[in-house]
């Protein structure tokens, strides 16, 4: 009883033991903002690399890709159907993006099927108009487009070019173009698409491009394709996007046929949608356009069968099921010479892993702030057995054991082990809580802003409090704190108490 | 534990204690009985004064004790035998520096002599695991000191109660805070202090404070006053009342009580003194 009873009168008079715990608080602090932001980003980092790969990518080694991909996905049910969900065959291949608008960029270029790729993965949570969302097509929509970032929230910035793509822009751009181009060059009507490029007399498909000249930019439109944000617009420093190009827009896409030697091989697109996965890598070089076009595109077809060759399944597992296990059994039925078989994760090794990493030197960089902390406390406690070196005699005269005394300055640790943590940990959670705040009013008075959306694709900090790691880590400033009080106790133990009561 | 405790502070205020031995066997309930009987039987074989279990209350038998000052060994008790009678008051007078501390220290247990023994109630306590005289002091002894020697972080009522909580457990104490708070607060109210119960020991005067600590010293129901200069950071009149109290304790309580001074006013109110000087008795 006169443990606690002092402990808490120490408590309440020694203020100066108070301030050598403000360390401890802050540490803990420190410590729960910077996990939860590190998660956040973790976690968002995880969600837009899972949102674009599927649970387990079945590849091609060979450029060329195998043939048939019904007949694979039955024998890859046959392997491991009990776990698989969806299945999405897919075409993948470099390729170059060139518009007048935007230049040329080197891209990926990825043939989808648009009725099961939504099954595989979230690819059509990331596109812009709410139809897209729910059931994607490569057609032209008439308008609708999202004003505002359908992941941002109500303040993000508003696009405004956004909402008028579609059909309705397309038209407006047809007409202005066909009028400046009779205004100024009345002799020489032509429409505003640029003439085919694709020289090679070998394209098979180089026919198709005959009715070209009655290609009419106000009714038609070519194959869609959506491109990533990023490649589309630019932001600005104030978070605005700027588009270059929009739904509604024309680009032209080369990449090379399949066989030896590949041939160079372009056709026209039309842009029906933006990506925005809010991972500048996906984003800046992910093209998609329906699989059998690119199938057509690159020779990939078999003009017997009809049958198509793919590189690439995409393989979307039941809920719970262990994906690794999965690609094990995959690997094993089929020859690693010709088919790769792995999860998201391994495709995304380095990244996962360095964010690991960083995420775990902070930890012990941030710890060793609370460990500093701790001898604060040592030595605070130190001075505090020394000045009541007095009273542990008197305790000591009136029979208290030397465990007593010992209890008293361990109990002493312990509670501002707990007033630092516990405040540590609501100012941690509050700052969590409102980060985005505090980071906008930090950027106020700095005159910099602290989270840049332009560096960001995030308007708002993602922060992600997991309540196991916020138990850690006030678990561990309180064992600091009751380390730290350990050899101030032991010597208050020990104080002879004669020599304790004789102390001035 | 608090069974005993129960026992203690069950008897009324004024009933004499309990017999020596009877107490002495209370006092470590494990070992005593062991320890006791082979240190008869080894004493008995002595020619020295046994113990006289049925007479004396406090016994030394040849005590020695020195500091050390760096490399110099300062002899400060040189064979200290005497005894205490069950509710004698005993006055040990001598000058600054002649060991009457260090022989009071030696009594209550606070340390530990050289050579020599000490018993208490027949029962040689000097040489006892330090829990067991951690338990003498909490319960058969009560000490007073020349600077009363309060906690500053507690009450006055706080620090009477200070040796129950160290007796008990805190759901010990917490079940029977009541009853242990009506005893200090008659305690207090003996010693005249019932009007200070919430003030803190820097509000008191020195007379106020030390009769703070012989409340202190009383709730607990000791047998034994250990008082080491009780008067001697107070005024004379102050210092009257202090040893009336004691005296008025000694008589009513029939408390033995053993007191160190170098006043020889204050001594000669003692039922008999004892000269220390050099390290030795002189009568």
């Amino acid at each position: 009883m006169y443990k606690l009873l002092l402990c808490w009168r120490y408590l309440c008079t020694r203020y100066i033991a108070l301030a050598s715990i403000i360390s401890v608080m802050l540490g803990v602090a420190t410590m729960i903002v910077v996990n939860s932001v590190m998660s956040g980003f973790a976690h968002e980092m995880q969600s837009r690399i899972h949102g674009i790969i599927s649970d387990v990518v079945f590849e091609s080694r060979s450029a060329d890709g195998f043939m048939d991909a019904e007949w694979h996905e039955e024998q890859i049910r046959q392997v491991a159907g009990d776990q698989i969900e969806a299945m999405s065959p897919t075409v993948a291949m470099g390729a170059m993006l060139y518009s007048s608008h935007l230049g040329a960029h080197p891209v990926q270029l990825i043939g989808i099927d648009e009725k099961t790729q939504s099954s595989v993965s979230d690819y059509g949570r990331y596109l812009q108009h709410p139809e897209n969302r729910k059931a994607m097509s490569f057609k032209l929509r008439e308008k609708g487009y999202d004003v505002r970032d359908p992941q941002g929230g109500p303040e993000s910035p508003e696009r405004k070019q956004l909402g008028q793509s579609g059909w309705v822009y397309r038209r407006e751009a047809a007409r202005i173009e066909k009028f400046q181009q009779q205004f100024l060059k009345p002799e020489k009507p032509k429409t505003p698409a640029p003439a085919p490029t694709s020289g090679p007399a070998a394209d098979p498909f180089a026919g198709r491009q005959t009715p070209e000249n009655r290609f009419d930019p106000e009714k038609d439109e070519h194959t869609g394709v959506v491109i990533g944000m990023a490649l589309a617009s630019y932001r600005t420093s104030e978070g605005e996007d700027r588009f270059l190009a929009r739904p509604g827009d024309d680009v032209m896409l080369t990449t090379v046929t399949t066989g030896q030697p590949p041939k160079e091989s372009s056709d026209h697109f039309t842009i029906v949608d933006l990506y925005e996965s809010k991972m500048s890598e996906y984003d800046s070089q992910l093209v998609f356009v329906p699989i059998r076009k690119l199938q057509e595109l690159r020779c990939m077809i078999d003009p017997t069968t009809g049958v198509g060759r793919v590189n690439v399944i995409q393989i979307k597992l039941k809920p719970g099921a262990d994906g690794n296990a999965v690609r094990d059994k995959l690997q094993k039925a089929f020859s690693p010479t010709l088919y790769n078989i792995c999860t998201w994760r391994d495709k995304q090794t380095a990244l996962l892993a360095a964010v690991e990493m960083e995420s775990a030197i902070l930890n012990v960089l941030l710890f060793l702030i609370i460990a500093v902390a701790g001898f604060g406390i040592l030595a605070i406690f130190y001075m505090i057995v020394v000045e009541k070196t007095r009273d542990i005699g008197i305790l000591k005269s009136l029979g208290a054991p030397g465990r007593g005394v010992m209890g008293i300055f361990l109990g002493y640790g312990l509670s501002l082990g707990i007033v630092g943590s516990g405040v540590g940990m609501v100012a941690g959670l509050l700052f969590v809580r409102y980060i985005n705040q505090i980071a906008g009013a930090l950027g106020w008075i700095t005159g910099r802003p602290v989270f840049d959306p332009k560096i960001y694709y995030f308007y708002r900090i993602p922060a992600i409090v997991m309540p196991q790691t916020v138990l850690w880590i006030v678990g561990g400033a309180l064992l600091i704190a009751v380390a730290a009080s350990i050899l101030p106790a032991r010597r208050a133990a020990r104080l002879h108490p004669v020599e304790a009561l004789r102390y001035e | 534990m608090s069974d005993e405790l129960e026992q203690i502070l069950g008897q009324p205020a004024t009933s004499l204690r309990p017999t020596p031995v009877a107490s002495g066997l209370r006092l470590t309930p494990h070992c005593a009985e062991k320890v006791v009987a082979g240190d008869v039987a080894e004493h008995e074989g002595r020619e020295t004064a046994s113990p006289n279990s049925a007479q004396d209350h406090l016994l030394t038998i040849d005590l020695h004790k020195s500091y050390r000052k760096g490399a110099i060994e300062v002899p400060v008790l040189r064979g200290v035998s005497m005894s205490v009678e069950r509710g004698e008051f005993l006055a040990i007078v001598g000058q600054s520096g002649s060991g009457k501390s260090t022989l009071l220290h030696l009594l209550g247990t606070l340390d530990a002599p050289d050579q020599g023994e000490v018993y208490y109630a027949g029962q040689r306590i000097d040489n006892q695991p330090a829990a067991a005289r951690d338990r003498l002091r909490n319960r058969q002894f009560g000490m007073i000191f020349q600077f009363y020697h309060l906690l500053p972080e507690l009450n006055t009522l706080e620090n009477v109660l200070a040796p129950l909580m160290i007796a008990q457990s805190v759901w010990g104490y917490l079940r029977e805070r009541r009853r242990h708070r009506a005893r200090a607060e008659a305690l207090l109210e003996m010693v005249g202090l019932s009007h200070r119960l919430k003030h803190r020991p820097r509000e008191l005067s020195g007379g106020e404070m030390q009769r703070a600590a012989i409340a202190r010293a009383l709730v607990a129901e000791p047998d034994l006053l250990l008082a080491d200069e009780p008067t001697g950071n107070l005024d004379q009149a102050t210092g009257q009342e202090i040893i009336r109290i004691l005296r008025t304790l000694n008589r009513e309580r029939n408390l033995t009580i053993v007191m160190v001074t170098h006043d020889r006013a204050i001594a000669d109110q003692a039922h008999r003194i004892v000269r220390l000087a050099n390290g030795r008795i002189e009568e």
